[in-house]
């Protein structure tokens, strides 16, 4: 990330703070206007951004009273759960399945990612940034690139198929993303703490399970979360290494939309919202933890 | 040399059992990928080794290029990929800007512009797929329906079924999921920025879009190119969204990964591999100088 020039910063500091304070004062007063319009537009968006979410819910609830077009946008007459019970009937072993899948891959891979990350961030020899960047890549192929002889792989490995697979696949490629966010969250571990530890006689692993686990909680919480909701969504690996007998979530809910000749909306969009609501409720609980998921993936240290 | 090999011996055993799964798991399997897409492995029991399948070299590559369904896809593809990045970056750039300076529930509106990306693409898909349904008139629900009754009726159309830019449709929802993401990059950014900053401009008398022409777009800058490759890159790789809107064969919506699906379910493992290969080259064309750019600037 760019440094702040240095000449800048001084600058302001001497600057007359009287005036500073005049000019904010005078902004307040000259935006009260401007900020019932932000406040217009920002809610404008909250509507256009809920527009699907509202579709979602009031369908699920219509009976079948409410199949005419000209009802599209109403709410229901006769509100059922009908479509609710249909869909959890279809989804809830696959839901299950989901569960199995996800809680192991993601905490295999975020065992990985951490010693990765300690390694190349801490215990730094020559070339390490070359190895680094040549994992890195491994996160943004399409693995469209290796779908062809991954099959043939696994086929050969003899790993049963559906799940077992498919927490593999996880584990494997999940390895790139985890390593970047460990490795970015340990570059800010003082280096004091893990040179003390060196003096001190304790090798690389004893170095990592006492001073290096005790303060990565935060960044496993992290990687837990991001894994967790990828691996939730995935639909890639799933349609490719599974069916919808023995496949997440993902690959049932496809099916049930979009496998029957007659659509029906209203247990559809029931099966969207249950497909979705164990990364919701994530997001909800412990979305400042999500956040930080997004930020420590993208943006590089 | 002893005495470096002892320095990173340590290191890189632990590193080991990753870096051969990755190893194998990318770049092993990118390899063996493209001595398949070199072949006429164009059958069933050639997929399963039942008959021997010779090399072609680039014939199918060749063969792929020339035909007017792959370049179809391709140019959806750039399609899809122009208006989803343009979409993201000013829905999120104008989400971030709304909400830098301070305002009451700033932590509600972000949530709610941040919450689609936490949903599948599947489960968006089934949604999203009411929304865009073609039917117009009488018959129309979904936005059609929803333009008649709010007296925009001229804005019907017949969405993702147009054959030319039916894929502009689909970028709808992908960018109604990552706006969200976008403004949580450029928010962060503009946090970032030190106050002093704009205060020290503001006092030169720069107007409030030279501050932003020479001072805060500068910054932002980095966070930009980063949004612009996470966004780009999957954008490239869309799949789930078209596969849950539309029919993997539909001609109108069509892109390499989804050409790659149907290869790959009627055995023609050779053009599979092949479009892999494509868009593989496509891809790494975008992500390999940034992956250098990124490492060289930090060594610095």
């Amino acid at each position: 990330m760019t440094a702040v020039t240095p000449g800048t910063a001084p600058t302001a500091s001497t600057g007359a703070g009287d005036r500073v304070d005049l000019g904010a004062r005078g902004g307040r007063a000259r935006f009260s206007r401007g900020r019932t319009v932000r406040y217009a537009v920002l809610l404008l968006f909250v509507v256009i951004v809920l527009i699907p979410v509202y579709v979602l819910f009031v369908t699920s609830f219509k009976g079948a009273g409410d199949a005419a077009p000209a009802r599209a946008w109403n709410l229901p007459q006769l509100w059922t759960t009908e479509n609710w019970q249909t869909a959890w009937t279809t989804l809830g072993p696959a839901i299950g399945r989901s569960l199995q899948m996800v809680i192991p891959a993601a905490i295999i891979s975020a065992m990985l990612g951490s010693l990765n990350g300690y390694v190349l961030s801490r215990w730094s020899f020559k070339g390490a940034n070359i190895v680094f960047t040549l994992i890195l890549f491994g996160m943004f192929i399409p693995y469209q690139a290796v779908m062809i002889p991954l099959t043939q792989l696994v086929l050969d490995l003899g790993i049963p198929g559906g799940i077992p697979t498919l927490i593999l696949l996880h584990v494997v490629y999940g390895i790139p993303i985890t390593t970047l966010i460990f490795r970015n969250y340990y570059m800010t571990v003082p280096h004091e703490l893990v040179e003390a530890a060196r003096v001190d006689g304790a090798g690389m692993l004893r170095t990592y399970w006492w001073v290096i686990l005790p303060v990565s909680i935060p960044s496993f919480v992290v990687v837990l979360i991001w894994q967790f909701t990828n691996e939730w969504n995935d639909f890639l690996f799933a349609v490719f290494f599974s069916s919808s007998q023995n496949g997440p979530v993902t690959v049932a809910l496809n099916n049930l939309a979009n496998g029957a000749l007659l659509q029906n909306y209203g247990v559809s969009m029931a099966g969207a919202l249950l497909a979705s609501l164990p990364t919701l409720l994530v997001y909800i609980i412990l979305g400042k933890y999500f956040m930080g998921g997004l930020m420590s993936g993208s943006v590089k240290g | 040399m002893l005495k470096s090999l002892r320095r990173a011996g340590p290191p890189l055993l632990m590193l080991l059992p990753s870096l051969i799964l990755v190893g194998v798991f990318v770049y092993g399997l990118i390899g063996v990928n493209f001595s398949t897409s070199v072949t006429d492995n164009h059958t069933a029991a050639q997929a399963t080794g039942q008959e021997p399948s010779s090399v072609v070299w680039f014939s199918n590559y060749l063969d792929l290029l020339g035909t007017e369904a792959f370049q179809h896809s391709l140019l959806n593809l750039v399609l899809f990929t122009v208006t989803f990045l343009v979409g993201t970056m000013l829905m999120g750039f104008g989400w971030a800007w709304l909400l830098d300076r301070p305002i009451r529930g700033e932590g509600f509106f972000r949530s709610i512009y941040l919450f689609p990306m936490a949903v599948s693409f599947v489960a968006s898909g089934v949604v999203w797929r009411w929304l865009l349904n073609s039917n117009q008139g009488e018959s129309a629900s979904g936005l059609n329906r929803l333009f008649q009754m709010i007296g925009l009726d001229f804005l019907q159309n017949n969405w993702w079924n147009n054959v030319t830019f039916g894929i502009l449709a689909i970028a709808i929802p992908a960018i109604w999921q990552l706006s969200g993401y976008v403004m949580a990059l450029f928010l962060a950014g503009f946090r970032g920025i030190p106050e002093e900053l704009r205060e020290a401009a503001r006092m030169d008398g720069a107007s409030e879009w030279k501050l932003y022409r020479h001072v805060l777009f500068p910054q932002l800058s980095p966070i930009a190119l980063s949004a612009l490759i996470i966004i780009g890159h999957m954008s490239l790789k869309s799949f789930d969204l078209i596969m849950s809107i539309s029919k993997p064969a539909n001609y109108q919506t069509k892109v390499p990964a989804v050409d790659m699906f149907v290869f790959k379910s009627s055995f023609d493992y050779a053009n599979a591999a092949a479009v892999g290969a494509i868009l593989l080259i496509i891809v790494a064309v975008v992500i390999v100088p940034y992956l250098v750019h990124s490492n060289r600037s930090e060594k610095r």
